[in-house]
């Protein structure tokens, strides 16, 4: 059923990941990335494992659901590689064909940029696979709040955000309706070539599009029935609170980026590869 | 608690420059009062007007001409617009779109949120609310996972939260099964009778109002009858006449006295007939 389909990708677990402000989630996201490309050679690369690794095996999310992004990223993984591997010039070429040659510094470069990617995405999985959307959302609309002072209007873009999460499945259901409707009255959807198929969508999409302007517009209703209006003077079933995990988090992140920054740069000495 | 005096209303159909094409009148002159803990019905047929009519009660719509007053409120003030909202709490016909929240409780906390209730207060009205229409075993579920019937109990709770006087539910059991019927409009009536909530049910499901207080029946815009549903019902030609039908027991009532068979106006449920045919019998 379309309708059991989960949103974002959320693996519901008990582990202290799970339990943390979804603020200290997105901070600690945003710091990581940017460590990795802080990170100086090997022993850079290093720390960051030991912390992404750490992170994982708290969250207590298997890690083949950890994986699963990175398939999206695949081709963007092999074409950078390839780049970074064939065109960059070294000192010492290990192999030549036509303009082609792999050189040391090409081979470093293609493992580090390889490796930033993968973290990159492993990193975030692990903040989307341990956060309800809803709970991202309103982190976001808290951390975002002091952009209020730059008429950023915060406010609305979470609620659109959450109502737009709230509809999804329900609009997938929808579409499969449509679309069986359509069927059932001869519409083919599988077979032709990519602008037959797009055609075929045609009869799908205008009523899919018509309802969901009226459902917009009954919601709007409702919502103003039930006395919404606005950000402003609204409180919060949900308030988000910092505790005292979430501000022991926020120490070892920034610790982190710390070591990350000055370790990093200290040990580079004595790795290889650096 | 809600008094309509002269309340006209003319929706207007704009042409491409914004210019008034055509008007059409949906509501024409309606006069009604209710009063506070009272079960109204509102019926009529499609079109009928009912609808607009409730969505005046909420301050949604305001009056063309004439005006309307809830608790005194004139809805037509717009300093007193959201007292009003809170006051007379809306419920709609499709359930899906009128859930805000993604989750049961979030929903029904929406209200309380948007009138700045604290936080703990919202966490007791949530719960009150949801107990209120049996739907508190269900608190942490996705609203998408719940059948109409409930969805539109925990709409129902979702209005009770706002702590209104008044709930106008218009059409809320017209896209539900038999069963999910049942359930909103016995939801409705434990409210009435347990909280002395004043409940304005607009349908055009007969066997749905007999256990109203009074019943508005609506026609072109117009509050064509007003009763008792004993009142009402004892009058099935004329309900006809306005294309509407009758609860089938006063239909098979109606139909045997035509026959000859002398049994009383205005018989609503099933048990009342048999027991009236059972006297007859015994009579003969």
């Amino acid at each position: 059923m379309l309708r059991d389909i989960t949103l974002g990708q959320y693996y519901p677990a008990k582990s202290v990941i799970h339990q943390l402000d979804p603020r200290v989630k997105l901070v600690t996201t945003m710091i990581f990335i940017i460590s990795l490309f802080v990170a100086k050679g090997a022993a850079g690369y290093v720390i960051a494992t030991v912390f992404l690794a750490a992170v994982i095996r708290m969250s207590k999310v298997p890690f083949r659901f950890m994986t699963k992004g990175l398939k999206a990223i695949m081709m963007l993984l092999l074409v950078t590689v390839a780049f970074n591997l064939f065109l960059i010039d070294g000192d010492v070429v290990l192999w030549r064909f036509g303009f082609l040659r792999i050189t040391d510094k090409g081979v470093r470069t293609a493992i580090f940029m390889a490796v930033r990617l993968i973290y990159l995405i492993l990193g975030s999985s692990v903040m989307t696979l341990t956060t309800t959307p809803n709970d991202l959302t309103d982190g976001l609309e808290k951390l975002l709040g002091p952009l209020k002072v730059l008429r950023v209007p915060v406010h609305e873009i979470s609620m659109i955000m959450s109502i737009a999460l709230r509809f999804i499945p329900i609009l997938l259901e929808e579409t499969d309706k449509i679309m069986k409707a359509q069927i059932a009255r001869g519409a083919d959807f599988e077979s032709g070539n990519l602008i037959q198929k797009a055609k075929a969508m045609v009869p799908l999409l205008v009523p899919l599009f018509i309802s969901a302007f009226r459902r917009a517009n009954d919601l709007a209703m409702a919502m103003e029935a039930r006395c919404y209006r606005g950000g402003e003077g609204r409180t919060k079933m949900k308030p988000l609170h910092y505790e005292s995990r979430d501000r022991m988090a926020y120490a070892v992140v920034w610790g982190y980026l710390a070591v990350m920054i000055v370790a990093g740069r200290l040990l580079a000495g004595y790795f290889p590869f650096s | 608690m809600i008094k309509a005096e002269k309340v006209t209303f003319d929706y207007e159909r704009l042409d491409e420059e914004g210019n008034v094409e055509s008007t059409k009148r949906a509501v024409d002159g309606v006069s009604l009062e209710v009063r506070s803990g009272e079960f109204i019905a509102i019926l009529g047929h499609n079109g009928s007007g009912k609808s607009t009519l409730a969505k005046h009660i909420n301050a949604i719509l305001t009056p063309t001409e004439g005006t309307l007053w809830v608790d005194g409120m004139d809805t037509k003030d717009p300093d007193r617009l959201w007292d009003i909202r809170q006051d007379a709490g809306m419920v709609f016909q499709n359930p899906d779109n009128q859930i805000i929240g993604t989750v049961v409780e979030e929903d029904v906390g929406f209200g309380p949120e948007n009138l700045g209730v604290p936080t703990e207060e919202i966490w007791k009205r949530v719960e009150e609310s949801l107990s209120a229409v049996g739907m508190l075993k269900y608190r942490r579920h996705s609203p998408n996972k719940l059948s109409g019937g409930q969805k539109q109990r925990v709409a129902i709770a979702g209005v009770m939260a706002m702590r209104p006087r008044c709930i106008v539910l218009d059409e809320p059991t017209a896209m539900l099964d038999p069963h999910g019927r049942k359930s909103v409009i016995d939801t409705a009536r434990k409210l009435n009778r347990g909280e002395h909530m004043t409940i304005i049910l607009i349908t055009h499901y007969m066997e749905e109002v007999i256990q109203a207080d009074r019943i508005f029946v609506m026609d072109d815009g117009r509050v064509v009858m007003e009763g008792t549903p004993k009142e009402i019902f004892s009058q099935v030609e004329r309900l006809k006449e306005l294309r509407l039908d009758v609860p089938q027991a006063t239909l098979v009532a109606y139909e045997l006295q035509k026959r000859g068979i002398p049994l009383p106006d205005g018989i609503l449920q099933k048990e009342e007939l048999v027991e009236e045919l059972c006297r007859l019998k015994s009579k003969m």
